[in-house]
C-alpha cells in the first residue's frame, strides 16, 4: 500500500479534528502534520511487533 | 585510568559556614543539635534564592511567609523537647505540578493559573514537612510536563547552573536548576519519560525515579497516569535517601500507589557493592551517544570493574511504545482544554497533543500489550543481574533554544530525542538513580537501574560511586550572582 501523501494527511487532520471537535488553525497545520508523522512512525514500530492473541495489556483491571 | 575529558572540580561546599551550602543531612543534624535554627537555615536559603534566581529562574513561587512560619514551628518543637524529625529545618522546593495549599497548581501552564488555589498540600509535601522539612516554594517546569528542555514560554526557561546559556533539562527543569545551583538542598519533581533523570544529568545532581507506584502522586497534576512517577533531587546520595525514606508509604489518594510498607534505605547505603551483579546495558543504550555520554558510562563501569554487556531486547521499540502512550494519554487528559483554549498552550505542546489525539486507538492498545511483553523480558534479565548501567542523556545540556543535534551522523530534533535512553526504563517502572559525572565543561548523568522495588540496590551503587569520587555534584562557579530575583 502506498504511503499517505501530504494531502492525505491534511484530509486526515481535518476529518479527525472535526470528529473530535478540535479547532485547528491553518498556521498550526505544518507542526501538527510533522508531529503526527513522528507519532505514527513510533506507532508503526509497535504495530509491527507480533504478539499472541492472548497478550494482556500492561494495565489489568481488578474488580 | 586516563580519560579524554577533564574532571570538573567539585568542592563539597563553596562556603561551609553558609547553611545554604550544606547538605540536607548536615542542616538537619545542626538543627537537631541546636547549632543552627530552622529559621536561620530558611533565611539563608531565601537569601540565596534572592541572589541567584534572577539568573536561574528556577522558582515560580517563593512561599517565604509560609516557610518562616514552618521554620519557627520546627524551632519551637525542638525547644519544647520534642524529637527533631530526620529533615528538621531542611529547606526544599517542589515542581509546580505539586499542589501547594493556597496556590493554583499551574503545572507549567498559563491555563491552570485560573484554577482555584489548592486546598491541601500534595501528600509528598505533607510527608516531607512531617519530617521537619520546610517548603520554600514552587519550581519552574515545562508546560504540562511534556518537555525535556526546561524551557517554558510563559515563565521563561529555567537555566543551567553550570552555564546559564544552556538548558536545565525537562520537564523538572526548575528542580534541577534549584538543586544544582545551590538554592535548596532537596527538590521534588516528576518523571514520566525522563523528567527527573534528564535535569539531573544536565544540572549535575543526583535524582531518584523510584519504582512506579512507590511514592504517592496524590494531589499532583498528572501527565500520563500509567507512566507518571514522583521523586527527589539532591546533591548527595545521602540526601536523596533521606528524602525518599520519609516520603514512602501507602496512600489511598493514588490508585497506583503501592500497599507495601515503607522500606527505608538510608541505613543500607554504606553496604557497598558486595554481592551485587552489575552489567552494562547494551544495544539501544550504546547507540546515539555523544562522546561525553560514552565517557561518563566508561568512568562508571571502570570504577565498578564491570565488563559484562547485556542487550536489553526491543528497547528502541519500548521507547516508541512509551512515546505512543504518552502522546495519546496526554491528549486525552487535555482534550477539553485543546477544544476551548488552544491559543493559551505553548504552541509546541499544543501541536504535539493535537497530533496525539489523532493516533488510532489500536496502536495504544498494542503499545500497552507490548509493555507487558517487554516488562517480562527485562525482568528475566534481572534474574541474573542486580543492576544495569546506561547513559541518562545522549549529550550534555544543549544551548537554550537549540532545535537539532547530529547524532550518529543524522540530524535529529533535540526535544524528541533527549529522552531516548530514559524512556525504555520508565516505560516499565524500574527504579533508577541518575548519578552526575562531573566532566568539563559540563556534567552529565548515568542511570543506575535496578529491579522493581530495589531502590536500595541502585542507591547503594550510587553511594559507592560517590565514595569513589566518580559521581559528584559539582558546585556552580561564579556565574550566578550577577542577577537578583525581581519578585
Amino acid at each position: 500500500m502506498a504511503e499517505p501523501s501530504h494531502e492525505d494527511w491534511d484530509d486526515y487532520i481535518d476529518a479527525v479534528g472535526r470528529a473530535l471537535g478540535l479547532p485547528i488553525e491553518e498556521a498550526w497545520r505544518p507542526a501538527i502534520r510533522a508531529n503526527l508523522a513522528v507519532s505514527l512512525k513510533m506507532a508503526k514500530l509497535v504495530d509491527e511487533f507480533s504478539l499472541p492473541d492472548e497478550a494482556e495489556p500492561a494495565s489489568v483491571f481488578t474488580a | 585510568m586516563n580519560f579524554p575529558f577533564l574532571t570538573k572540580p567539585s568542592p563539597p561546599v563553596s562556603s561551609p559556614l553558609d547553611p545554604a551550602d550544606q547538605t540536607a543531612g548536615a542542616i538537619a543534624a545542626a538543627v537537631a543539635a541546636g547549632k543552627l535554627s530552622a529559621v536561620e537555615a530558611t533565611d539563608a536559603v531565601l537569601a540565596r534564592i534572592a541572589a541567584r534566581d534572577g539568573v536561574l529562574n528556577a522558582f515560580t513561587d517563593v512561599t517565604a511567609e509560609r516557610a518562616r512560619a514552618k521554620a519557627r514551628a520546627v524551632d519551637a518543637d525542638i525547644a519544647a523537647g520534642k524529637p527533631a524529625g530526620p529533615l528538621a529545618g531542611v529547606p526544599f522546593a517542589v515542581k509546580n505540578l505539586f499542589d501547594v495549599e493556597g496556590l493554583p497548581t499551574r503545572a507549567g501552564s498559563k491555563i491552570n493559573r485560573d484554577r482555584a488555589p489548592a486546598a491541601r498540600d500534595a501528600t509528598l509535601i505533607e510527608r516531607m514537612e512531617a519530617a521537619g522539612a520546610v517548603l520554600i516554594g514552587a519550581l519552574n517546569m515545562g508546560e504540562y510536563a511534556y518537555d525535556f528542555t526546561g524551557e517554558n514560554v510563559h515563565d521563561g526557561p529555567s537555566r543551567n547552573p553550570h552555564d546559564p546559556t544552556r538548558m536545565s533539562g525537562g520537564s523538572s527543569g526548575g528542580s534541577g536548576s534549584a538543586v544544582g545551583g545551590g538554592l535548596v538542598p532537596i527538590a521534588l519533581g516528576s518523571d514520566t519519560n525522563g523528567s527527573i533523570r534528564v535535569p539531573s544529568s544536565f544540572c549535575g545532581i543526583f535524582g531518584l525515579k523510584p519504582t512506579y507506584g512507590r511514592l504517592s502522586r496524590a494531589r499532583s497534576f498528572p501527565f500520563v497516569m500509567s507512566l507518571d512517577h514522583l521523586g527527589p533531587f539532591a546533591r548527595s546520595v545521602e540526601d536523596l535517601a533521606l528524602a525518599y525514606d520519609v516520603m514512602q508509604g501507602p496512600d489511598a489518594g493514588d490508585a497506583a500507589c503501592t500497599t507495601r510498607a515503607p522500606e527505608p534505605v538510608s541505613a543500607m547505603l554504606s553496604q557497598g557493592l558486595d554481592g551485587l551483579r552489575i552489567a552494562i546495558a547494551g544495544g539501544h543504550f550504546q547507540k546515539n551517544l555523544f562522546p561525553e555520554a560514552a565517557e561518563a558510562v566508561s568512568r562508571v563501569v571502570a570504577a565498578l570493574k564491570v565488563t559484562q554487556v547485556i542487550d536489553v531486547p526491543e528497547a528502541a521499540r519500548a521507547r516508541a511504545a512509551a512515546y505512543v502512550i504518552s502522546t495519546t494519554e496526554g491528549a486525552s487528559l487535555h482534550l477539553d482544554r485543546l477544544r476551548t483554549r488552544p491559543q493559551d498552550f505553548d504552541p509546541a505542546v499544543r501541536d504535539r497533543l493535537i497530533a496525539g489525539a489523532m493516533i488510532p486507538a489500536p496502536m495504544v492498545d498494542r503499545a500497552q500489550k507490548f509493555r507487558r511483553w517487554y516488562r517480562s523480558r527485562v525482568l528475566d534479565i534481572f534474574k541474573s543481574v542486580d543492576v544495569l548501567i546506561a547513559p541518562a542523556t545522549p549529550c550534555i545540556a544543549p544551548k537554550l533554544g537549540q532545535a537539532t543535534f547530529v547524532l550518529d551522523g543524522v540530524e535529529l530534533p533535540v526535544r524528541a530525542n533527549i529522552g531516548i535512553h530514559t524512556q525504555p526504563i520508565s516505560f516499565i517502572g524500574l527504579p533508577v538513580v541518575a548519578v552526575p559525572i562531573p566532566l568539563e565543561p559540563m556534567p552529565i548523568g548515568v542511570q543506575i537501574i535496578a529491579a522493581p522495588w530495589c531502590e536500595h540496590v541502585a542507591l547503594r551503587v550510587a553511594h559507592a560511586l560517590q565514595q569513589l569520587g566518580v559521581a559528584a555534584a559539582p558546585a556552580p562557579r561564579g556565574v550566578l550572582e550577577n542577577g537578583s530575583r525581581s519578585a
